[in-house]
């Protein structure tokens, strides 16, 4: 039987839904233990958050001053000793799973299954490959932990309220090296949805123009309640900060609706964009190949178009 | 200080992969391959730093068939300064290619590695972790920004939250992101001046390198295709198609 431990992802003090996505994808492999791992230099309300996650079974929580940030290289070595009597270890892909993981699986001597999809069986997963132009089923060895990261955009969070695993202190023996040191981290600050988990998302490509005609993307999704999100051009031409980008190497997301406006529909983006519900497409070229995936799409100019959306929706 | 740069060959990103019928695996037969665009970013920071006066010598490391040699005289026309070509035919998976950076390590001493993030073929994203937990090194993954001073590099990294800045100790293992810089093109006369440039050519078999796989590709798949859906005439039965769905 499969045990798997699921590192949780958080930041100020806060689970990330990546979390909640990962236990899912740890519920795929029909496992008799789903622990959730939680370090960190004050622990306490993510694990009280992480225990109320449907399917958990326990929360282990490390709690030293050095957590404070996920650093790789001092997280590691820790998930690595608590990896013991696991079956499989999995971490959210995102930016912070994404660092960690691979260190965590060469601590452990094992290779990793990046961005699973979908689990096939315990050992036999989906993920893509070529900016998901093609799909590789791949087995990992039995005898082996699994470590593997979990793309969030192909699973829905688990449930919670109806749960509350037991919490426990987990204290490990792993020397943590002092060559690294967080200095700080430069955070747009937005009152606007997260856009790793926002239902809705209105993002701005190279059609828009400009930075301040930006605002014109803006206005419109906090009309509607959308997250904002960007194609690398428009990122590139220093429209909006990085951590807006959307595709193959920024964020992977899955919103039941996603407008793309002034984007051309690159494969890198549409990468990050497969698994949205709906997509619609504004742009002044209708030969756009943003088009060919576009559930509904109209053509013409995005200046005048979203003052016109604006009133429609009166 | 030298620095070792990872330089992967992969299938060009212009490139529309197709998934050969059988599912056995994706088109490769006359397709174009360029280097890896996280690679060359790589081996222009690393030439940034030597212009600097930060590095001495940039050595760019390929691991693949004996035709490797092209892709690897690229790298010096860039201008790295010689290429260490690790010859195997199989195809390499990221801890072993780890292992391989890491016995060349032994050899080199590097006072610093930097690989792309990712290679846009198997998109694993796992290498340059791999290798610096193997070394027990530090590592900055996905960069911007990198600074060398007194011994230490000052790396501002790309995450979900905005961007992170962080401080290791050097040796460590830095990856790149694609807008820490614009690599440089190559010139002419540096094709000509790229032939007399070493290319130190090592056997896989000879580096101890243990090489068996844990993963198994058993089959490939043309991902799930999105229909193209209908156009609307304007901005109002656009609001009225979004409302009727339930999504406005
Ligand atoms: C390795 C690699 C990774 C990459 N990763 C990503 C990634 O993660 N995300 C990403 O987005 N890209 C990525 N790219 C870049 C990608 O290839 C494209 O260059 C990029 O997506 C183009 O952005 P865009 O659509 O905004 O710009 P363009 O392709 O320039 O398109 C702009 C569009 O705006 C339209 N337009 C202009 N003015 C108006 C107007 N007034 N009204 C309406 N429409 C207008 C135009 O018709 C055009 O279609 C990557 C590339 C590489 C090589």
């Amino acid at each position: 039987m499969s045990k798997i431990l699921v590192i949780a992802e958080h930041l100020g003090g806060k689970l990330n839904s990546s979390t909640a996505r990962a236990v899912s994808a740890a519920a795929a492999v029909k496992p008799e233990v789903i622990d959730v791992l939680v370090l960190s230099d004050a622990p306490d309300a993510i694990a009280a958050e992480a225990a109320e996650i449907d399917g958990v079974s326990r929360v282990l929580t490390i709690a030293k001053p050095e957590n404070a940030h996920p650093l790789a290289a001092v997280l590691a070595p820790q998930i690595a000793k608590a990896a013991a009597g696991y079956s499989h270890v999995f971490v959210p892909s995102t930016t912070f799973g994404k660092d960690i993981a691979p260190r965590v699986a060469a601590l452990l001597g094992v290779a990793q299954v990046s961005d699973v999809m979908s689990v096939e069986a315990a050992h036999t997963f989906k993920r893509p490959i070529y900016a998901g132009n093609a799909i590789i089923t791949v087995e990992a060895d039995a005898s082996h932990t699994v470590v593997a990261t979990i793309r969030s955009a192909s699973w829905p969070a688990a449930g919670n309220g109806a749960n509350s695993a037991p919490i426990e202190a987990l204290s490990v023996d792993a020397a943590l090296p002092t060559h690294t040191r967080f200095v700080e981290l430069k955070q747009g600050s937005s009152d606007r949805p997260d856009l790793q988990s926002a239902s809705k998302v209105v993002s701005g490509g190279r059609g828009v123009g400009s930075k301040e005609n930006f605002e014109i993307i803006y206005k419109f999704a906090d009309r509607i309640g959308a997250a904002v999100g960007a194609s690398r051009a428009a990122v590139d031409a220093g429209y909006v900060p990085s951590e807006m980008q959307v595709g193959q190497t920024g964020k992977i997301i899955a919103p039941a609706l996603y407008m793309a406006i002034g984007i051309s529909g690159a494969i890198q983006h549409l990468t990050g964009i497969k698994d949205a519900g709906t997509i619609v497409a504004i742009n002044k070229d209708g030969e756009a190949p943003i088009f060919e995936i576009a559930d509904f799409g109209l053509v013409g100019d995005l200046f005048k178009i979203i003052p016109e959306l604006e009133q429609a929706l009166g | 200080m030298k620095i070792l740069v990872g330089y992967k060959r992969v299938v060009d990103y212009n490139v529309r992969i197709q998934v050969k019928p059988d599912g056995s695996g994706v088109v490769t037969d006359g397709v174009k391959l360029s280097a890896n665009p996280f690679d060359d970013i790589a081996l222009e920071e690393a030439l940034r730093l030597r212009e600097k006066g930060v590095a001495e010598e940039v050595i760019v490391v390929g691991i693949g068939p004996a035709d490797l040699t092209a892709h690897l005289r690229n790298g010096l026309a860039m201008g790295a300064n010689r290429a260490i070509h690790v010859v195997t035919s199989e195809s390499v998976q990221p801890l072993t290619a780890a292992r391989v950076f890491l016995k060349l390590i032994e050899k080199e001493q590097p006072g610093l590695v930097i690989l792309g993030k990712q290679a846009i073929d198997d998109d694993a994203n796992q290498t340059g972790q791999m290798l610096a937990a193997l070394w027990d090194r530090p590592q900055a993954t996905f960069a911007s920004n990198v600074e060398i001073a007194d011994g230490k590099a000052t790396v501002t990294r790309e995450v979900d939250a905005g961007l992170e800045v962080i401080e290791t100790e050097l040796p460590a293992v830095i990856t790149t992101d694609l807008r820490l810089n614009e690599p440089r093109f190559i010139k002419l006369p540096d094709i000509m001046k790229a032939k007399s440039k070493p290319i130190d050519t090592i056997e896989f078999g000879s580096l101890g390198v243990e090489a068996h796989d844990h993963l198994k590709t058993t089959h490939y798949a043309a991902p799930a295709k999105r229909s193209k859906g209908v156009m609307v005439k304007d901005a109002a039965e656009l609001v009225a198609v979004l409302k009727q769905k339930g999504l406005l």
